[in-house]
């Protein structure tokens, strides 16, 4: 296009539409994004999503209530555990199910790993998406060793199918604790090699500091939750404000932000996993030998009626609504996805910055377009 | 793990309060507060729900600030919307549930009062064919601009394909 087709013949310019994806790489999956743009800046924002529509929901109600599980795994496909565990309270809920505490811990601990592991993968991203080369490797090399002790509980690396409807697959083998060990220490060295290496560079700063900041009414206006919601300065977590499972046994805070801005966004995800960390040291300290199932029958069937579950997944507030009518399968099951909210708010973050913004803002987001499209 | 049990069965103690105070908010004797696991549910008729929302949202004791889920459920007959609302202030949760009839869907949308219900209307209408009156843009969300039919219905086929 030349420049001459953008200027009018009153001599000011006329707005460009620019098309972003939905095969871009800085859109983490296929999501595609209209920029209305006069000159620089960003006049309105499309987002098109639907990309990676699997109908998972419609697919749920023709399976089993305990193949269902496998469904939930391909949502969040970054957090396959915290996916699984939000369809299973769901379940539980309307069995009225009593979990044994050791399928609670071993739980809580490999959904809080599953946490540290997709914001490992959000800090090498966001790394790239302000155009860092070096953190993508970090983040990997140590998301690597979460997925292999993920591959020695559950068998599989991703697309685990290890948190039931009544505990958790099986126990854990006797090598889990030792590994578990020293990932964890491995891990406490590698978030401080990370924040080092990222957090305070001026460029780094210079990109996201004061970039597209959020009001806390704003936020709660779009329904964004998790941790944009808190980059905000609003402090909620479901784990404490509405705990499930055994989040109220554990001593953690809540990292909240001040400007809602970029780099506040990114800054808690650092500072998340130190406290999940903390949550997994101290699930180690109480956890017990015992029951990982339980008593259950072979079918499930839970009895005619429905319920709603929050949970907090590494994107935010994600909730099941199950519908049951006495039979096999689910009637109905919605995912309330926390990045198909978050996204939602795009079009508003997205007006009147600068272009060379957009993927920073997108990428600060944290989607899973998996989630996003269902 | 007893009081575990206590707690998934009833409603907590700001949400109690809730439904106390609730019925004079509202001034519509002829709404049925029930209680559903721990959740406070009232089913609405559709012209309502856009004044009781604008309400529960505006009310300083209600201040329901977060639309947490809207969610559509097909009973063949009725599609019933369910609107899970949460109050970060209060820190209480109730659900609203609206049924209208499968032959002519149509409500009034709440994306002017939550902006959150801007997808959530768009995708309920994607894929239940739910009109939402007043909805900025009512176009296909996760679907095609030229998909034919609403594949969230119980009434659409699903495995019409044959494998190779």
């Amino acid at each position: 296009m030349k420049i001459s087709e953008n200027i009018n013949e009153s001599g000011s310019t006329v707005d460009m539409l620019i098309n972003m994806g939905p095969q871009h790489p800085s859109t983490h999956g296929v999501f595609r994004l209209v920029l209305q743009l006069d000159g620089e800046l960003i006049v309105d924002a499309e987002p098109h999503i639907g990309y990676l529509h699997r109908g998972s929901e419609k697919l749920c109600e023709t399976e089993s209530y305990s193949q269902v599980v496998t469904l939930f795994d391909r949502l969040d496909y970054v957090a396959n555990l915290n996916s699984e565990l939000a369809y299973c309270m769901a379940v539980e809920k309307l069995l009225e199910l009593q979990i044994p505490d050791r399928a609670w811990y071993i739980r809580t601990i490999l959904c809080e790993l599953n946490r540290i592991s997709s914001h490992m993968l959000f800090y090498g991203v966001y790394g790239l998406d302000v155009g860092a080369m070096t953190p993508v490797l970090y983040g990997f090399r140590e998301r690597e060793r979460i997925q292999s002790l993920f591959e020695q509980v559950t068998g599989a690396r991703m697309m685990h199918n290890y948190i039931r409807i009544g505990g958790v697959k099986e126990d854990t083998p006797p090598e889990f604790n030792g590994n578990l060990h020293t990932v964890v220490l491995e891990l406490e060295k590698a978030i401080e090699e990370c924040d080092e290496l990222l957090t305070q560079n001026e460029a780094f700063l210079a990109r996201t500091k004061n970039i597209s900041c959020l009001t806390i009414e704003d936020a709660i206006d779009f329904g964004v939750t998790g941790p944009i919601l808190r980059s905000t300065g609003l402090v909620e977590d479901v784990r404490i404000s509405e705990p499930y499972g055994i989040y109220d046994r554990f001593d953690f805070g809540i990292p909240i932000g001040s400007t809602g801005d970029c780099w506040d966004r990114y800054y808690i995800r650092m500072q998340e996993m130190r406290e999940s960390l903390s949550i997994i040291k101290q699930a180690i300290k109480q956890m017990e030998p015992g029951e990982v199932q339980a008593k259950m029958r072979r079918i499930v069937r839970p009895p005619k009626g429905e319920c709603f579950v929050r949970t907090e997944s590494p994107r935010g507030d994600l909730g099941v609504f199950l519908v049951s009518d006495g039979s096999q399968n689910p009637y109905r099951v919605k995912v309330r996805a926390p990045s198909f909210a978050n996204l939602q708010a795009i079009k508003h973050m997205l007006e009147g910055v600068y272009v060379a913004d957009a993927v920073v803002i997108l990428g600060s987001l944290d989607i899973v377009l998996g989630e996003v499209d269902r | 793990m007893e009081d575990q049990a206590n707690k998934t069965t009833a409603l907590n103690a700001a949400s109690q309060k809730l439904l106390g105070i609730l019925p004079s908010i509202l001034n519509q004797p002829t709404l049925q507060y029930r209680t559903n696991i721990d959740e406070l549910t009232v089913n609405l008729p559709g012209d309502l729900v856009h004044t009781i929302c604008k309400i529960l949202k505006t009310h300083t004791d209600t201040a329901f600030d977060y639309l947490t889920c809207l969610s559509v459920v097909d009973y063949e007959d009725i599609l019933e919307i369910n609107y899970h609302l949460f109050s970060y202030t209060k820190r209480h949760k109730m659900v609203l549930k609206c049924e209208l009839k499968s032959t002519d869907p149509t409500i009034s949308s709440i994306s002017n009062i939550w902006r959150a219900a801007n997808w959530f209307e768009r995708e309920a209408h994607d894929l239940f064919g739910v009109l939402f009156e007043d909805h900025p843009s009512l176009d296909r969300l996760l679907l095609p601009d030229d998909f034919e039919g609403n594949p969230g219905l119980k009434s659409y086929p699903l495995h019409e394909y044959k494998e190779w």
